[in-house]
């Protein structure tokens, strides 16, 4: 038994790593989020060029065939940097959805393209969660109709790849019939966005949709959970850096015994956060009987731990962690954003319970 | 990332497997009370012919020999677990002392000591906190002046846990008043039958006498008992305090304690309707749940740690704040769930789980105030962790 990462997982972190440290670095983020879209162009491009997007695509398809660990790893790195990318719609869950539900051919096909970087995907699975406003997707023949809320992973989206519940669907995104409404949320580093569809040409995966999408969210969730991870550690250390330099009475604020406990909560929380999520990444790929329910613990517990680190971090910091200048909100938002989507706490809480036999 | 057993492995697991099958209607009670208990004792021979108690102690102070593997030291603690089967004895003695003796003892202090520790047979008790010192342990002013072959100690500890039961004390005194605090004390192994001892028991918030004070008038230990150089007491003390913080906060107890929620959840009733069946409750037990989850896997990487000989940081510096924290929230919901019959206690009617969990929801909080209070881990997680600025040292004057 080795419980931890091998050489080359550490490997791979550190150069997605440095990758962002500079290609989304605060100023460049900032630049999305007012609206200028070639930073997820060109991190795309970049994440391409380092091969990193394909963990996931089996290597028969032009990937790298590892597995969700990997795809952890990489997420968390993005989670740090707040890097506007489209990884776990496009390059987890969707490939996910074909691996779980495609045929031969609709696997050679399409991860071929994704492969090839012609196709990427968006992702909208929320009404497979829980659907608000009446949303849903219903399917008649090869049309589809209805709605998709919340829908990931769209900025550079060519597809996008939907649910009835029970059948997985992949529709063009320029096809006839279906339209796109914004949503404007917390965070601006990654857009999602509502689709009306009346009547829109799909095509149909033809295994099992409903296990797909289940494969899909469990994966989802994983990676939104390695996605805060990253980004309360960065908040941590950025917090235990500020408190460092900034005096007030003469001293610096992290000599404060107030502050350093706060820091020290901060820590202790999140440092066992780090074996759940490798251990709920791993068990996607290897522990069959567990991967439902560890991904449901690892979702809920770094949205409680995430959104705690959030706002102890912001606290230490004073003034200053409160205004735009320092930029400290893009990882509290990333955070609160990631909390919600794909099932908030309380929901996918009740989920484990189920997966458990107790609701 | 690779969580399969390799066959030595494997075997080994199936080893400890028909050691439980065939032993297991010989161990006690789950329960660590009774320290002289016929039973504990006869069991803890057995554990220690067999290797799963002191298993990586030199086979000539009674250990078993092994060489040290924390991969099979988690499986022992695994099986034992999983069978409902208490592992070998515990307490001050043979978690603190023991190794602080393999560590800095002499040959002669070794070659009396530890075997009958190991037995059960000698039993310790810690001497290190006063009235005056506890979370400023370094402060303590119980003094040992030298008079021939003989330290002569008078002073009074306080919190002294089994106390009233133990043959023998490891006890920190103040040999070199005139150093500074840390560098002028000592530490010494005594019988607790030498005259001069008095031991008066504490009552505490459990209803049981938990510690005691521990009196000293003119007492008199040959200057041989001293373990490592005189005026060294507090290094060597410290070597201790690591081991303790080990055996606090143990992952495995917050996952039985977890099972056991749920098994009450299932199984108790309001007006017909399962505990399991109210949101609230579920909502909180798997909340906890993922925080067991959390801290068993980070225990996981210590043990891969231990076993390639490097420090796991962080992940072992939160074990003991985290730990018993964990363990306190989940004795909280159980007697939350429990309603009013979560009041019951000693030897009422309706009485469930022979009243354990408010006694330990009580015990935790003393876990998480002893042994380093939470606010001294989160100063040491902070400060040597986090590389925070210490506290200015303010100078009475
Ligand atoms: C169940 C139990 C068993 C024990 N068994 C033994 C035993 O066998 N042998 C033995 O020698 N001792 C034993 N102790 C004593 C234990 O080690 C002390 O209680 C502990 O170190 C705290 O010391 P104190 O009780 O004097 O509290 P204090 O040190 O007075 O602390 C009171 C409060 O002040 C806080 N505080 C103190 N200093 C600081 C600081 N620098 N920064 C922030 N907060 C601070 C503490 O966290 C605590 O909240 C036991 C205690 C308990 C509860």
């Amino acid at each position: 038994m080795y419980f931890g990462l091998s050489e080359d997982q550490t490997m791979l972190q550190d150069s997605v790593g440095r990758f962002l440290e500079t290609a989304s670095e605060l100023e460049l983020v900032r630049g999305f989020a007012e609206g200028d879209a070639a930073l997820a162009s060109n991190l795309q491009h970049g994440l391409m060029e380092l091969g990193v997007p394909l963990v996931l695509v089996p290597e028969e398809y032009g990937g790298l065939g590892m597995g969700v660990l990997e795809a952890a790893l990489i997420q968390e790195a993005m989670g740090r940097h707040v890097a506007p990318t489209s990884f776990t719609a496009a390059y987890a869950m969707a490939v996910i959805g074909l691996r779980e539900a495609g045929s031969e051919q609709q696997k050679s096909d399409w991860l071929g393209q994704i492969a090839g970087g012609q196709t990427l995907m968006g992702v909208g699975v929320t009404e497979a969660i829980g659907g608000r406003e009446g949303a849903g997707l219903t399917l008649d023949g090869d049309k589809l109709s209805g709605r998709a809320s919340f829908v990931l992973g769209a900025d550079l989206a060519t597809h996008f790849m939907l649910t009835t519940g029970a059948e997985l669907v992949i529709v063009a995104r320029d096809a006839t019939g279906l339209s796109e409404t914004a949503l404007t949320t917390i965070d601006k580093t990654r857009n999602v966005l509502n689709l009306d569809l009346d009547g829109v040409a799909c095509e149909v995966l033809h295994g099992d949709g409903k296990t797909g999408v289940a494969r899909m969210i469990d994966v989802g969730r994983v990676l939104l959970a390695a996605d805060s991870l990253g980004a309360a550690n960065m908040m941590l250390e950025k917090a235990v850096d500020y408190s460092k330099d900034r005096e007030q009475f003469n001293r610096p604020i992290g000599s404060f015994q107030a502050v350093k406990h706060m820091c020290a909560e901060m820590a202790a929380k999140l440092e066992p956060c780090r074996s759940l999520v490798w251990y709920a990444a791993y068990a996607q790929d290897h522990v069959d009987d567990e991967a439902a329910l560890v991904s449901c613990l690892a979702k809920s517990h770094l949205a409680e731990v995430g959104k705690y680190i959030a706002r102890t971090s912001t606290e230490v910091h004073g003034g200053m962690g409160f205004t735009d200048l320092l930029g400290l909100h893009y990882w509290f938002k990333r955070i609160g954003a990631n909390r919600q989507l794909l099932g908030g706490p309380e929901a996918v809480r009740e989920e484990a319970a189920k997966l458990q036999g107790w609701a | 990332m690779d969580l399969n057993f390799t066959a030595e492995y494997q075997d080994f697991r199936a080893e400890v497997r028909g050691f439980l099958d065939a032993h297991k209607h010989e161990a006690p009670k789950m329960s660590n009370a009774g320290l002289r208990g016929k039973k504990r004792l006869k069991w803890q021979r057995i554990l220690l012919e067999h290797g799963y108690a002191a298993r990586t102690l030199p086979k000539q102070y009674g250990g078993f020999g092994a060489a040290p593997d924390a991969l099979k030291q988690r499986i022992i603690a695994e099986e034992f677990s999983r069978a409902k089967v208490p592992g070998g004895l515990s307490g001050q003695g043979i978690n603190m002392l023991v190794p602080t003796l393999l560590e800095l003892g002499t040959e002669e202090q070794k070659q009396a000591y530890i075997a009958k520790t190991l037995s059960g047979e000698m039993i310790w008790c810690q001497g290190y906190s006063e009235p005056g010192a506890g979370s400023d342990l370094a402060a303590l002013r119980t003094s040992a002046v030298v008079d021939g072959d003989d330290f002569v100690i008078n002073g009074q500890k306080i919190w002294t846990s089994t106390a009233n039961q133990a043959d023998m004390i490891f006890c920190l005194v103040r040999t070199e008043p005139d150093a500074p605090k840390h560098h002028g004390i000592s530490y010494l192994l005594f019988s607790m039958d030498t005259p001069g001892i008095e031991v008066r028991p504490l009552m505490t918030m459990t209803g049981r006498a938990e510690f005691n004070e521990v009196f000293f008038t003119d007492v008199r230990v040959p200057t041989s008992q001293i373990v490592g150089e005189r005026g060294e007491g507090w290094m060597v003390a410290n070597a201790t305090l690591t081991h303790e913080r080990g055996m606090l906060g143990d992952p495995d107890a917050a996952l039985s304690r977890l099972q056991s929620i749920a098994e009450i959840m299932q199984n108790e009733h309001v007006d017909g309707k399962s505990l399991m069946d109210n949101a609230v409750y579920r909502d909180r037990l798997v909340a906890l749940e993922a925080e067991v989850y959390a801290m068993k896997f980070n225990g996981m990487r210590l043990t891969t740690a231990t076993s390639a000989k490097k420090s796991a940081g962080m992940a072992g510096m939160i074990v003991k704040l985290q730990g018993c924290e964990l363990n306190h929230r989940l004795a909280e919901l159980a007697i939350d769930v429990m309603g009013e019959y979560g009041i019951l206690f000693e030897d009422s009617p309706f009485l469930r789980d022979d009243g354990m969990w408010q006694t330990l929801y009580m015990f935790d909080l003393g876990l998480i105030i002893g042994g380093g209070s939470a606010q001294i881990q989160k100063n040491i997680i902070s400060e040597r962790g986090l590389g925070m600025p210490r506290e200015p040292k303010v100078n009475k004057a």
